[in-house]
């Protein structure tokens, strides 16, 4: 039964037919990938989240470490962008009090006192790119503090200003799973690709190694090793061990896709021919083996990502993570852990929406890529 | 007797076309041919020429996107009481309980894939005694008697063993022998072969076909042959059908169409069989060019672009239908339209 | 059908060796040792440890003597029941754990009986029905349900139904039954409680095995047996129901095996926040106050515990497909 047509063919115009032909692997994938409207979505909005990441400073308006004690547990307050019918963004004025009966924190906003935003405003200072001594960001207030006048997303108990912290939270988070997924990739790609090439008994050890490791609850294992990590290191150290013990395990799943193309592939006549015309092994694995299966990796590597993420902002959750002073996803979602605090203060619930945007784009993508990494099968 | 003129089926300009998002594929184009009872029917061609579309098209087991978009397909009966001497299939409902008691009971299909056309979860003997029940009214004791008993008739050994057993435990001759059984299960008037004999070695091809042929001498059924193989279908048919892109070009007793071949497309495809009486270190011919993909219907006669006797503002403007072109021989060719 | 049994126990037997040795570094990883700790605690009370007296604790677990030593004393004492001393609560760690293992295996369950009682007829609708509307929405809810880890689940949830209903959800008993000792009224206080951390839990583990079994069954309805079972005239739904279904029923009974692990591990995190009285809220207490011996015993527990649930599962497997239990390996 050949009467169902190769999706290639069928994607691509008659008159187009013999450009499949000659297309490289990638263009192949990349028009089939096209095709898929979710993934193209998803690609865009991992591009401006990690945009956000390297402008996360710029995008702040405040600095996230400041503490108003003024302004705790505000609520956000919407800019207005019209005034008179002329476009002239400015927030209202607010002054924050106690409820005399209940000693709870009011805030009233008056509208006569109108500031108004201005766009590259200066602000606090921060290096750009770690590097660029600035003030600008994108906006802010011309009189005053930023930190006492502009909060689009509200403060925490400690009248920090969410949308500030959000930003330098994304940049950890973001770039955390980065790195976890790069040494993840190291490690699977490492043992994949020994068992694969191997087989035998080495590919007996490391499938079971991977067996055990699936079968292992990894919440818990993971919490009892961030536990270990000494009281006194500093911010950056337990960024790095927290990034190795979540790479420990997820290697697991990238390796059993870089066995399964290197079993699959040894098999194929391209391979053979260049063993009989005299390639070492290495030459095989890295100019006919692993271009071959590239595309695989990189739909798997994507996929790996958002299981990265969710992992640190889990544990950082739980207080085991990244900690304070440092800022992440988990590290924020840690205010909003008691019911009482959420029920008082439920803006602080909204770093869960970068969150699952950024976890479904990357499973978008990742399902997308992994659907043209095959772009002659079905 | 009036029924030795009458055909237990009969195809007549059979559409069956594939609705995709690009486009759509015209699967089956204009088929037509008719199934004498008692005889076997060959239909051959190219892979992609609408053979196992046509079959799947008179069982009602087409799957979407693909519909029968027009045609008729005629299954004659014996006119008993009010019941019609005939029913055209098409015009039932797929999955109606009609078609439901055709499928199987007196239509039987045989795939071409032993290894994957019995499920690899489940027993023979289940899966036989399924058929049985099925169009049978028997208990499951009697079904499972009749089910041994089939397996014995197909050849298979030891048959009340075999019914425990799963596919992935038997040889593909011995699934292709179950499949049959299972086929055979309730006396079919027509079985429909679907290139029963490709996956098998040469050996094993030649016992089914034997198997076919003295079941077919003891059960008075028709038989459908769908094969690639011309060497099959000498062996085998009757009558044949020759199909290129969802299109009968010609069809005829298998000794005419072997013989005096008039469609270019038969003959070509005949030429291009190696015999002992090729002479050495010559090249076979070959039908020139390839078969169109499946968008790119060619206009006029979907031949034209490949045949040598190609008519220059006739071939490529309107298509050919079928015309007599023999006694009982009928191509569908311009070649012969004035004839 | 024996070998793989042997293969799939030994399998067993050396997880749960590798889940005690990380237990026993996880207990070893805090600076000092057990015993130090110990003194430390009697002293605060007022009680003195005589030298002696720790001397003799040094010796029970080994610690004057190498790493190996120390492991094999502690699973020697673990194979006898003795778990050791929680620090904090100053009780035998068992208990401490009490209900707890038995309440965590009873909501992991009934979170894998949800989701697959809501995963298989899912998926297949969705594969039979393949772009329909249904199989849409349900490709929608599935990709939130995969994105959405379950603690903000948990969360969400948490806050709607204070927001909404003013009701609290958390914890898995009413207050009148929560230090009562078991009866039928308790048990069946528990079943009303179980719903939602169940659903809560079961979520992403239902996205995911909707998504297997949906492509697992647009594989098999395309293959020929499919169409052969057709051709005999069976009714279409008997069809899809006892060949296709039946077949990717495989695949789907082998995903249990990490899949209780990934709902075991979600349910300490969830535990956390709807503080429900299972493993997870003392495991993350324990590892705040480097409780050792609590945390690393609820490790090993939990492990074990997804041992026997994978165990199972290659049991089940094992009753089901012919292909291994006749042929025996996969």
């Amino acid at each position: 039964m050949t009467e169902r047509i190769l999706p290639v063919e069928a994607a691509i115009a008659p008159e187009q037919g013999e450009r499949i032909f000659v297309a490289s692997q990638w263009q192949l994938m990349w028009w089939r990938f096209r095709k898929h409207r979710l993934a193209m979505i998803g690609a865009v909005a991992i591009i401006i989240f990690y945009l956000a990441v390297i402008g996360a400073d710029f995008i702040s308006y405040s600095d996230p470490e400041v503490t108003e004690a003024n302004f705790s547990q505000m609520p956000p307050q919407p800019v207005r962008l019209f005034d008179g019918g002329a476009f002239r963004p400015h927030v209202l004025g607010v002054k924050g009090a106690r409820d005399p009966n209940t000693f709870k924190r009011v805030f009233q906003t008056d509208p006569n006192v109108k500031i108004p935003l201005r766009f590259f405003a200066r602000g606090y200072k921060y290096e750009f790119l770690g590097i660029i001594p600035t003030d600008r960001h994108l906006i802010g207030v011309d009189e005053g503090r930023a930190e006492e006048t502009i909060f689009l997303l509200g403060t925490d108990t400690l009248g920090r200003d969410l949308w500030s912290r959000l930003m330098a939270g994304t940049r950890v988070s973001l770039t955390i799973g980065l790195v976890s997924v790069a040494l993840s990739l190291f490690l699977g790609v490492l043992f994949g690709g020994l068992s694969g090439l191997y087989g035998g008994a080495v590919d007996t050890v490391i499938q079971r190694l991977i067996e055990i490791l699936r079968s292992i609850p990894t919440i818990p294992l993971w919490m009892g090793l961030a536990a270990g990590l000494p009281r006194n290191w500093t911010v950056l150290q337990v960024y790095f061990a927290i990034t190795i013990i979540i790479s420990l395990v997820g290697w697991t799943e990238l390796a059993r896709v870089v066995r399964g193309r290197f079993l699959a592939l040894r098999e194929e006549d391209f391979v053979m021919a260049a063993e009989l015309s005299g390639c070492s092994q290495w030459r095989i694995i890295f100019r006919h083996l692993v271009p071959s299966f590239m595309s695989h990796i990189i739909a798997a590597t994507t996929l790996a990502l958002p299981v990265m993420i969710i992992s640190e902002t889990s544990l950082s959750f739980l207080g085991l993570g990244i900690r304070p002073p440092a800022i992440s996803w988990g590290v924020l979602l840690q205010d909003a852990q008691s019911l009482q605090s959420v029920a008082l203060s439920p803006w602080l619930l909204i770093p869960a929406i970068p969150v699952i945007a950024v976890i479904l784009a990357f499973n978008f993508v990742g399902d997308g890529l992994r659907d043209a990494a095959d772009p002659y099968g079905v | 007797m009036e029924n030795e003129e009458q055909p237990i089926l009969s195809v007549r300009n059979l559409k069956t076309f594939f609705f995709m998002d690009e486009g759509t594929v015209r699967a089956v184009e204009d088929a037509s041919f008719d199934v004498e009872p008692g005889k076997t029917l060959g239909i051959v061609g190219e892979s992609g020429c609408g053979k196992s579309v046509t079959v799947r098209s008179i069982l009602r087991i087409v799957e979407r996107p693909g519909r029968i978009v027009g045609g008729q397909i005629l299954l004659y009966r014996n006119a008993a009481g009010d019941r019609p001497g005939h029913v055209d299939l098409t015009q039932l409902e797929a999955n109606g309980p009609e078609m439901l008691a055709i499928r199987g009971d007196e239509i039987a299909l045989v795939f071409q894939e032993p290894m994957t056309s019995l499920s690899p979860v489940h027993t023979i003997g289940n899966q036989l005694i399924e058929a049985i029940l099925l169009h049978r009214q028997v208990s499951r004791r009697e079904a499972r008697e009749i089910a041994a008993e089939l397996l014995h008739q197909v050849g298979i050994p030891r048959p009340a063993g075999r019914l425990e057993e799963y596919s992935f435990q038997l040889s593909g001759g011995l699934r292709q022998r179950a499949m049959i059984a299972i086929a055979l299960s309730c006396d079919p008037r027509l079985l429909i072969a679907d290139e029963p004999t490709t996956a098998l070695d040469v050996t094993t091809q030649g016992q089914i076909l034997d198997l076919l042929r003295s079941l077919q001498e003891e059960r008075g059924m028709a038989i459908i042959l769908i094969t690639h193989d011309l060497g099959v279908i000498a062996e085998m048919a009757d009558d044949v059908v020759v199909m290129y892109l969802g299109q009968t070009v010609e069809k005829g007793p298998v000794d005419d169409i072997f013989h005096a071949p008039k469609h270019p497309y038969t003959q070509s495809l005949l030429q291009s069989i190696p015999s002992i009486h090729s002479r050495p270190r010559v090249n076979l011919p070959t039908i020139s060019g390839s078969v169109p993909h499946p968008y790119n219907r060619p206009s006029g006669c979907p031949f034209h672009p490949r045949c040598p006797e190609y008519i220059v503002g006739t071939c490529e403007t309107r298509a050919p239908s079928l015309a007599p072109v023999g006694e009982r021989q009928e191509a569908s060719c311009f070649l012969y339209e004035d004839a | 059908m024996l070998a793989y049994l042997a293969q799939r126990f030994l399998l067993a037997i050396l997880t749960v060796w590798a889940v005690s040795v990380l237990s026993f570094f996880i207990i070893q990883l805090p600076a000092g040792d057990y015993v130090d700790a110990y003194i430390a605690l009697q002293r605060e009370t007022g009680t003195l440890v005589s030298r002696q007296e720790a001397e003799n604790l040094r010796t029970q677990y080994g610690l004057d003597q190498p790493v190996y030593v120390q492991y094999a004393k502690w699973v020697a004492l673990i194979l006898q029941g003795n778990f050791g001393m929680s620090m904090e609560w100053r009780r035998p760690v068992l208990e401490v754990i009490g209900d707890r293992l038995a309440l965590t295996i009873v909501v992991s369950v009934v979170a894998l009986l949800f989701t697959w009682a809501v995963a298989l007829p899912i998926g297949i609708y969705s594969a039979v029905r393949q772009y329909s509307f249904g199989d849409y929405i349900f490709t929608f809810v599935g990709f939130f349900g995969l994105a959405t880890p379950s603690f903000l689940l948990a969360l969400v949830v948490l806050y709607l139904a204070f927001s909404l209903f003013g009701a609290n959800i958390g914890g898995l008993f009413s207050s009148e039954f929560k230090l009562a000792s078991w009866s039928l009224a308790k048990v069946w206080d528990l079943l009303k409680h179980l719903p939602v951390p169940a659903l809560i839990l079961a979520l992403s583990a239902t996205a995911q095995l909707i998504r297997v079994m949906r492509a697992n069954l647009l594989d098999e309805v395309r293959k020929p047996y499919v169409v052969t079972a057709r051709a005999r005239g069976l009714p279409e739904r008997r069809v899809i129901l006892k060949y296709p279904v039946r077949v990717a029923l495989n695949p789907f009974a082998s995903t249990l095996g990490y899949l209780f692990p990934h709902i075991v591990s979600g349910s300490i995190i969830v535990s956390v926040v709807l503080s429900l009285p299972t493993m997870g809220p003392v495991l993350l207490r324990s590892l705040q106050s480097q409780d050792m011996f609590l945390a690393g015993t609820i490790v090993l527990l939990i492990g074990v515990m997804t041992v026997v649930g994978t165990f199972i599962s290659d049991l089940v497997l094992l009753l089901i497909d012919p292909r291994i239990r006749l042929v025996g390996g996969r």
